[in-house]
């Protein structure tokens, strides 16, 4: 089976059933996207297939069509105007889920370059954080549209 | 009659912690210095000028002793000794170290004794100095009760100015011209001739020297670092997808593994059949651990599938199978013969309360998991002369003697790599998940063998916040609180833990009554008592242990008495309370929000909460607004005072944080039992607070308390009540037990 991740192929054998995310953290060392929970339920470990958010716990890698990115590759060598805000906004506690929130972020930015609150609630509630940094995760999303849209 | 039998039982204690720290021990045992770690295993050029600070040609390297779970203090440590010592704290390696005694933590010992932190008696601190030399003696290293940066800061501060000193030192001799012309700037001595010498070139000339101690610390107004907003050290590799946590950890050779172990916690296992789980892909070996059954694989998933397909056979564990017989357990248990303590007993509560006090009202909170994000996990090499463990702990000095016990490996030979946990809030302070691992690497010597636990697997196995209820009576006369009498009943998390740890303390357990006992309100007539019921399910500590639930049956009842004499709920409370700091941030939380009561229009309220929890008064006041799909948390301020604030950033990133823990648990967390065994295990049935639901949050510190106290946990504490206070405004609804999800919904 062939996968792309972060511009690189691979040819792997597992399952056609395995979980993606299994796949990259334990086949490939890949360890940035992260397990929370296994039934979709906290986002940890979402990544990017063919440009889009997905859950990696519950897509089949048997099932991927496309490209796939990782926390480690968005900002294609560079910090991605997201990851920067989230610097700037020191929105990280334990971090573990930041992956997740940075990777459903820049989903959302690419779809709607000027998100309203209501449109930032719809995107990250699928997202949880256990310590608390939602407030700080609204500001940088914000913070990094403005910085995204004037670039 | 009351105070003097408080008085008698506290300078028994005394009495007791005395003895054992005094006599027992030595008096040198407790005043002398402790060696430092870092000399062994030196390098010829090598320095380790503290056991906080080492030097090599190569680099600075700063022990961080205490763990970081996302609350910052491995970045906060790392500020406190590069102020002193001049170093860039970014630039620097990060070491949690080996466990050893030199790394204690007095404070999380001595915040034990039944004195509240605002006690600041001869008698209190004399209690508190005799326990804190008693956990040197023991060099007990924990992380917890948010007493890291209490316990170290001027140690660190210390540790770096020594070093400074010391390295200057050197840089004298070099030279030949006198260390007080010496000046330090970015890791190096700077001459007056303005010659840089970095700190690495003079490693091995500092080393030969006694380190330079006793140094005068900087004062605040000279700090470059400290009160100023900091750049979290971790906060890039959190943001990159770089930070290792325990279950990133990839060795050459590794194998991954789980275990399921009995769900009727420390039930036996009768018997199992893995003939299908042999067969699957990827499957190593499963073999019997304690208490379960682990199977090592391929691939973490290979071997969560096996463990699913695996037939065991669980015998029943010795406490009751549901939560409606664990309630009843408690509720029966509150009995005079079960009463732990009564470190609160002003007035006559008796005397004024008569036998049918004219208020009462019963509070109840539920088992809550800490379910921290990332899930337990250890990866470990055994070998039968070394045993090397990667994980995040609280507690490491515990875990290497657990481990060296287990393994036979001599403690000495056993190596810690302590990561930062992806979450714990109390979590980490027990070592269930490590043991198991170390059970299968001993199956496979010389191999790494990682032991991920799956999400239904960690909330099982969780050691929960107890279930806890409170009994009140009170009485209002004239628009003022006259008496309160408050019961709390419950588990015992002191006996639980120690219990599984090392061995239970002696005295009154005052975990069972933080947040009731030691809250400053000047009550005419005012009694609280703990009473402990039997164990149960195995418990923990939980952010704001104690507190937690204590916090919530205080403030609230204060809440109904208040409403009952027709005062204002803040107004009351300020006048009651006989703690300066404590009234300084109800004020400050009055202005943030325009305080005019708790009617702010229809379908609206605002409910107040004030606690001392961890050394910290907390105020805070949450707005609810109601509307068809149920109640909205709209708005939150929060004011505390922790003393010196070190970093205000992360410092309103905890307070921040806490208080969503806390309102995300209130609304609609909890466990109940089925089958001995919890029902909800993973985030569908334990949601917590989502993005949607996040209220915008105002917070203040004040800055001017005498002690440096930790922010991790004291909102926590304060958000149930203030949640529940509102929701009472807003709705005349009182809620007396959480989660509220159970009696009204949320938007």
């Amino acid at each position: 089976m062939q996968l792309t991740v972060n511009g690189t192929s691979h040819d792997i054998t597992v399952e056609e059933d395995m979980p993606l995310l299994w796949v990259l953290r334990d086949v490939l060392g890949i360890t940035g996207p992260k397990y929370g929970c296994g039934i979709a339920r906290c986002g940890a470990c979402t990544v990017h297939v063919g440009g889009q958010a997905v859950r990696s716990c519950q897509l089949a890698v048997g099932d991927v069509v496309g490209e796939i990115t990782t926390i480690e590759d968005v900002g294609a060598g560079v910090l991605h105007p997201v990851q920067a805000a989230w610097i700037t906004h020191q929105v990280a506690q334990c971090g573990y889920c930041q992956s997740g929130q940075i990777m459903q972020a820049v989903d959302l930015l690419q779809r709607n370059a000027e998100p309203t609150d209501d449109d930032i609630d719809a995107a990250m509630s699928g997202n949880l954080c256990r310590c608390g940094t939602y407030p700080r995760i609204r500001a940088a999303i914000k913070s990094a549209a403005t910085a995204m849209r004037s670039a | 009659m009351g105070r003097i039998k408080t008085i008698a039982r506290r300078s028994f204690l005394i009495g007791s912690a005395a003895i054992l720290g005094g006599v027992a021990f030595g008096a040198y045992a407790v005043a002398r210095e402790l060696p430092n770690p870092l000399l062994k295993g030196l390098g010829p050029d090598e320095a380790a000028l503290t056991p906080f600070v080492k030097i090599t040609a190569e680099g600075i390297t700063l022990i961080v002793p205490r763990a970081d779970s996302g609350q910052g203090i491995a970045s906060l440590q790392a500020y406190l000794i590069a102020e002193e010592m001049d170093v860039d704290p970014h630039t620097a390696t990060l070491d949690p170290g080996q466990p050893d005694a030199v790394y204690h933590n007095g404070t999380v010992a001595s915040d034990g004794l039944p004195f509240p932190l605002y006690d600041q008696s001869g008698v209190a601190n004399a209690a508190r100095a005799t326990v804190q030399g008693l956990a040197k003696v023991m060099g007990l290293q924990i992380t917890g009760g948010s007493s890291s940066t209490t316990d170290l800061h001027e140690k660190l501060r210390q540790a770096g100015a020594s070093a400074r000193e010391t390295l200057k030192g050197a840089a004298a001799l070099r030279s030949g011209i006198s260390r007080a012309e010496m000046s330090t700037a970015d890791g190096a001595v700077v001459l007056p001739d303005g010659t840089r010498i970095p700190y690495t070139d003079l490693a091995a000339e500092a080393a030969a020297l006694d380190p330079i101690q006793d140094v005068p610390l900087r004062s605040p107004d000279q700090w470059r670092l400290l009160g100023k907003p900091m750049t979290r050290t971790d906060m890039v590799a959190k943001c990159t997808g770089a930070q290792v946590y325990g279950v990133d950890i990839r060795l050459p050779g590794m194998v991954f593994a789980t275990v399921r172990r009995n769900p009727g916690i420390g039930g036996p296992v009768l018997g199992y059949d893995d003939t299908v789980a042999k067969g699957l892909p990827g499957v190593r070996t499963i073999l019997a651990v304690k208490g379960g059954v682990a199977v090592i694989a391929d691939n973490t998933w290979r071997a969560f599938q096996a463990s699913d397909a695996i037939q065991i056979d669980w015998g029943v564990p010795d406490y009751p199978a549901t939560s409606a017989e664990m309630w009843a357990m408690v509720e029966a248990n509150h009995m005079e013969e079960n009463r732990n303590s009564r470190l609160r007993n002003d007035g006559d509560v008796t005397e004024a309360l008569g036998e049918n006090a004219p208020i009462t009202a019963e509070y109840r909170t539920p088992f809550l998991a800490h379910a921290g994000l990332e899930p337990v996990s250890a990866t470990v090499i055994y070998t039968p002369e070394r045993l090397d463990i990667w994980t995040a702990t609280q507690v490491p000095q515990a875990l290497r003697d657990k481990a060296a016990e287990l393994s036979g490996v001599a403690p000495e030979n056993v190596v810690l790599h302590v990561l930062h946990a992806g979450g714990s809030f109390g979590r980490r302070l027990d070592l269930d998940y490590v043991l198991p691992a170390i059970e299968c690497a001993m199956a496979l010597p010389d191999t790494p063998v990682q032991m991920t636990l799956s999400r239904e697997e960690d909330m099982t196995h969780d050691f929960p916040r107890p279930i806890q209820m409170a009994r009140c009576r009170g009485l209002v006369r004239e628009g003022r609180i006259e008496a309160l009498d408050l019961d709390t009943i419950g588990p015992s998390v002191t006996e639980s833990w120690f219990g599984r740890l090392m061995s239970v303390p002696p005295g009154p357990d005052t975990l069972l009554v933080a947040g009731a006992y030691d809250q400053p309100y000047a009550i005419p007539h005012y009694r609280v008592s703990g009473y402990k019921t039997p164990l149960m399910v195995p418990v923990g500590s939980w952010r704001s242990p104690g507190s937690c639930s204590n916090a919530f049956f205080h403030d609230t009842f204060v809440d109904e008495l208040i409403h009952a004499a027709g005062a204002d709920p803040l107004a009351e409370r300020l006048r009651l309370i006989d703690h300066e700091d404590s009234r300084r941030v109800i004020t400050a939380v009055a202005e943030m929000c325009n305080w005019a009561g708790p009617a702010v229009g229809p379908g609206r309220g605002r409910g107040i909460a004030y606690v001392y929890a961890h050394g910290v008064p907390v105020a805070a006041v949450v707005e609810v607004a109601t509307s068809d799909r149920g109640i909205r948390i709209e708005k939150v301020w929060v004011a505390a005072d922790c003393g010196t604030v070190y970093d205000p950033v992360n410092a309103e990133a905890q307070l921040t944080g806490s208080m969503i823990f806390g309102l995300a648990h209130a609304m609609n967390c909890e466990l109940t039992y089925a089958d001995h065994a919890p029902i909800q295990t993973n985030f569908h049935s334990y949601e917590g607070m989502r993005m949607y639901q996040s209220p915008q949050i105002e917070t203040r510190l004040l800055g001017q308390a005498a002690q440096v106290r930790g922010l991790g946990e004291p909102a926590t504490a304060v958000a149930a009540p203030a949640l529940g206070n509102a929701i009472f405004a807003a709705t005349g609804q009182r809620l007396r037990e959480m989660p509220f999800s159970n009696t009204v919904a949320f938007a």
